[in-house]
């Protein structure tokens, strides 16, 4: 015969209030966890898609001659004068330690070209590569194959080019495969051709005027990537796109707190049920703990069988919250169109931690009920039966 | 040499705006082993001095020995622990705990002692033969009788072998015959040198104790 006993026998002698405490705590718990989980899944799908979206690190030649600004971000200094990239060396890119995280490589050699009197900047770009690393890019037609070339959207208006049609370019004939949809960037204004003939059209075999590196980095900081594609390209200037990378830090940090928050609020209602309930319990066992006293219990004693109490169905809350959370996180991600990237799945230092909290949590909230039971003047309480 | 001595013990209550003088100097000294009767009629002040006796209510005036202890000068935690180690309290209506099995009820006081779950076991079950409730520890409150309830009482009462027992009203609720098997029992006990201090208003129970006091608005007076 023990406290801890004392305590069982009590909680499953007044059931309605032990699950009235049960489920408080669990809905909390569950919510936290589903939350939590929700917010991880959904941390790691938006990533992937972001991942996936476009390049988030360039490398340009070192050069103090000219500004070139794409995509509306400085690419530093680049001149079509000064020495450029060789593509050769772009094989150094699969020696870094993190080559595992690189998604797509796209290599962009870009020089001015004339065609229908006028000068306009052709791009030479790796048409699979740029599947990955430009995927809202939509042809009227198709991308450029070999002899072929494409136009951006405003190149194509103000040449009136369309596909099927032949366009003269620097002396050269190229069939036009296909006009680019309006991206609302630079690329509107380019003709694109595959990167071999683009260099040979503009004399520069073998070299690159910049690539774009799409880099999956959920769990590498992108700064650590920069410095290592710095240490294999000495020659160029690597940067880091750092809109694209704050904006899906920022992504993810706003969707963190927005679970933070609404976790924060469940959980404090969770302990009002608790101390509401609590309270309850050790009014109506005012005689009881009256007769505990009048045996000799001490106050802290009685305090600990209160605490007991609690902590049981914490503990239990927090077991049950946790395996009901993984559940509705799940099923939440199925009603939100979660894509195939998002899973909830399992966490043990988030089961240890969702433990830890429902067990502080219903310590916490029974703390005053505790104190109040652990106050009672055994005379007064058996008076009271 | 008195096992028990109080000195002019002095009870107020406050009931509104009034006061009520519960005990008004009450001084007795009881020998160790001695059965001592309490009579007096409803509203006397017979159960607030057995609450007093009990270390449960603190007197507005006057002292409580036991042993030589000063009940009332101990702090609330060595109190609590002075009832456990010296007081076996049989209250009127027994009042068991009802989700707790007799067995369970007569180890009540053991719980914060550290012994061994086994041992708390066997002075359980000693207890509960001592009081003829042998085999009959497993069930509840509510599926025994009022006789078995207040043997119960009585058995938790005694399972830590405390010298001095209270009861208040111990055979109020039982019929006749219960009644005086319960005050065969207490007389054993009293016989085996427990002090016993008993509160009744029945001559008959009261016949079974060494000696009989009176109690009459809050004061002694000479049994008749």
């Amino acid at each position: 015969m023990t406290i801890r006993h004392i305590a069982l026998q009590s909680l499953r002698r007044r059931k309605s209030k032990a699950f009235f405490v049960l489920i408080g705590l669990t809905i909390g718990v569950s919510t936290t966890v589903a939350l939590t989980a929700l917010a991880a899944a959904l941390t790691s799908e938006i990533n992937h898609k972001l991942d996936k979206y476009g390049a988030n690190i360039l490398i340009v030649p070192h050069s103090e001659n000219l500004s070139l600004s794409y995509e509306g971000l400085s690419l530093g200094g680049f001149s079509f004068e000064t020495r450029e990239i060789r593509e050769a060396d772009l094989a150094r890119l699969k020696t870094i330690k993190n080559a595992a995280n690189i998604a797509a490589v796209g290599p962009m050699v870009l020089g001015p070209v004339r065609t229908a009197g006028r000068k306009v900047l052709l791009a030479g770009v790796d048409i699979q590569a740029t599947k990955l690393l430009k995927p809202w890019w939509r042809f009227q037609g198709r991308p450029p194959g070999p002899g072929e070339i494409a136009a951006g959207a405003e190149v194509s208006r103000l040449l009136g080019l369309v596909p099927g049609r032949v366009l003269e370019v620097n002396g050269q004939k190229f069939d036009i495969s296909g006009t680019l949809e309006p991206t609302g960037s630079q690329d509107d204004g380019l003709l694109f051709m595959s990167l071999a003939p683009a260099q040979a059209l503009l004399g520069k075999k073998g070299l690159i005027s910049m690539v774009e590196v799409a880099a999956l980095c959920t769990a590498c900081p992108i700064s650590d990537m920069v410095d290592q594609i710095t240490a294999v390209l000495p020659e160029a200037k690597v940067t880091a796109i750092q809109s694209v990378v704050q904006g899906r830090m920022e992504t993810i940090r706003h969707f963190r707190k927005f679970s933070y928050i609404v976790s924060f609020l469940v959980l404090l209602v969770s302990s009002l049920v608790v101390l509401v309930t609590m309270m309850a319990s050790v009014r109506e066992r005012t005689a009881e703990i009256g007769i505990f006293r009048a045996l000799g219990f001490r106050s802290s004693h009685v305090m600990r069988m209160v605490l007991m109490e609690a902590g049981l169905l914490a503990s239990l809350s927090g077991l049950l919250g946790y395996i009901l959370g993984l559940g509705a996180g799940a099923l939440s991600l199925s009603f939100l169109g979660g894509g195939t990237e998002a899973h909830v799945t399992p966490d043990p230092a988030l089961a240890a931690c969702v433990l830890g909290l429902a067990l502080a949590l219903g310590l916490a909230a029974s703390v005053y009920p505790a104190m109040t039971a652990a106050r009672l003047d055994p005379y007064e309480a058996l008076r009271s039966l | 040499m008195s096992f028990i001595v109080t000195e002019n013990l002095v009870k107020h209550y406050r009931t509104g705006q009034a006061g009520v003088a519960a005990l008004r100097g009450v001084s007795l000294s009881i020998p160790p082993g001695e059965f001592v009767a309490v009579m007096g009629p409803s509203g006397s002040g017979k159960s607030t001095l057995l609450s007093v006796l009990g270390a449960l209510n603190t007197p507005t005036e006057g002292r409580y020995r036991v042993d030589g202890i000063d009940v009332y000068g101990l702090t609330p935690d060595r109190r609590a622990d002075f009832r456990r180690e010296y007081l076996g309290i049989v209250f009127q209506n027994f009042h068991l705990v009802p989700y707790l099995s007799l067995e369970e009820n007569v180890m009540l006081p053991l719980t914060t002692k550290p012994m061994a779950g086994r041992e708390k076991r066997e002075m359980a079950e000693n207890a509960l033969d001592r009081v003829g409730l042998a085999g009959k520890g497993r069930r509840l409150p509510g599926q025994a009788s009022g006789g078995e309830q207040e043997r119960t009482a009585i058995a938790r009462a005694v399972v830590n072998q405390p010298p001095l027992l209270l009861a208040d009203e111990p055979t109020g609720s039982l019929d006749q015959t219960t009644g005086q098997q319960i005050m065969h029992l207490l007389r054993a006990l009293g016989d085996d040198g427990m002090t016993i201090v008993m509160v009744t208003h029945n001559r008959d129970c009261a016949a079974y104790a060494d000696r009989i006091v009176r109690v009459e608005d809050g004061q002694l007076v000479p049994a008749d």
